[in-house]
């Protein structure tokens, strides 16, 4: 095994053990547990398998495989990105009512209280 | 019919006791939204006596705005009246913007500041309002002249539209054209104005490009949005 290959090795295996310790910790939601674990059994299937990476690029016609490599994570994290701005967006909305609701109790709590 | 002022106020102190004391003129009720200042604005309310709500942080005027309707609406008050807490708006100008509503005739009025001896205001932002109003005029079909006016008076349908959905910042334009879209009346009636008295105008000139962009694009983004079914809440 080349040194570049254990080094891809070692990085993609830090990533998988980064993910599953997060998730132990419950510091990473189920929902997004599924992906990362996902992502990063891949990056190791292409860190282990040269042939892997080469074998589909040159099935979707490009010839430099790494540029398929690229591509495909910018791609990923693209999309990521618009799932955590819609997320991010989802939350923000949930928050503003939140914080409506609890002035709006407080308002009706401390009423409540001079009353009695 | 039972009337709500509500007053968005964001690090206000100083202005508040002024704008209370001025609607103490007015027979209806009062809710200071303190929209998570950061000076002794809901201190000031308390000690004035008028009633008032805190957000545990900043919401943006829309917020404030809504979380007033929302108590209006959870209280019976048949309309709610918008009064910035900055003290430009007049209380006995506000028999001239619920008129209406009191008659049934309009949803929403704004109070139009544009009208001789009303307002005075920048070449720039003359400019911004006549773009929006021209906005609005292409989405809605209706001539709005003073579209970012904040001095305004919510009727029972608007109460109930805007309590479900009330855009956060920079909301006066974007509510005109919800507004428009839902089937609610929106009428404009010129009323007279005060030069603000402390504190500056929350948009300065960096912010307007910021504005007039996020505005226009809200305005567009809300004419392609799926209508809210406000009438079954």
């Amino acid at each position: 095994m080349d040194v570049t290959r254990l080094v891809a090795l070692l990085l993609s295996g830090s990533i998988l053990t980064l993910v599953i310790w997060l998730i132990r910790e419950g510091r990473l939601r189920e929902k997004y547990s599924l992906l990362w674990l996902c992502t990063s059994l891949i990056i190791i299937a292409l860190a282990v398998s040269r042939r892997l990476l080469e074998t589909v690029a040159i099935a979707v016609g490009i010839y430099y495989p790494p540029s398929l490599l690229f591509l495909l994570g910018m791609l990923f994290l693209l999309l990521v990105n618009i799932g955590f701005s819609v997320t991010l967006s989802r939350l923000t909305q949930s928050t503003h009512k939140l914080a409506q609701e609890v002035a709006l109790l407080k308002k009706e709590l401390e009423d409540h209280k001079k009353c009695d | 019919m039972k009337a709500l002022v509500i007053v968005p106020a964001y690090n206000e102190e100083a202005n508040i006791p002024f704008v209370l004391q001025d609607l103490q003129g007015f027979a209806g009720d009062v809710l200071v939204v303190d929209d998570g200042s950061k000076d002794t604005t809901a201190a000031v309310a308390r000690r004035c006596g008028a009633p008032h709500v805190s957000h545990p942080f900043n919401l943006g005027i829309g917020g404030s705005v809504q979380t007033g309707l929302k108590h209006a609406l959870r209280n019976g008050y048949d309309y709610a009246i918008q009064f910035d807490g900055d003290g430009q708006h007049r209380a006995d100008q506000i028999e001239k913007i619920i008129a209406l509503v009191e008659a049934g005739e309009a949803d929403m009025v704004i109070g139009a500041r544009t009208l001789p001896e009303g307002y005075k205001c920048g070449f720039a932002r003359k400019i911004g309002s006549r773009i929006f109003s021209l906005l609005i005029k292409l989405l809605t079909g209706k001539w709005i002249a003073d579209p970012t006016a904040g001095f305004r008076c919510y009727g029972p349908n608007a109460l109930r539209l805007f309590s479900l959905s009330y855009p956060d910042d920079y909301p006066e334009v974007e509510s005109i054209i919800t507004a428009a879209r839902h089937g609610l009346t929106v009428v404009e009636v010129p009323v007279l104005m005060r030069q603000r008295l402390s504190g500056h105008s929350s948009i300065n000139r960096r912010k307007s490009a910021y504005y007039m962009v996020k505005v226009s694009l809200a305005l567009i983004v809300d004419a392609m949005r799926e209508k809210i079914a406000w009438r079954e809440f």
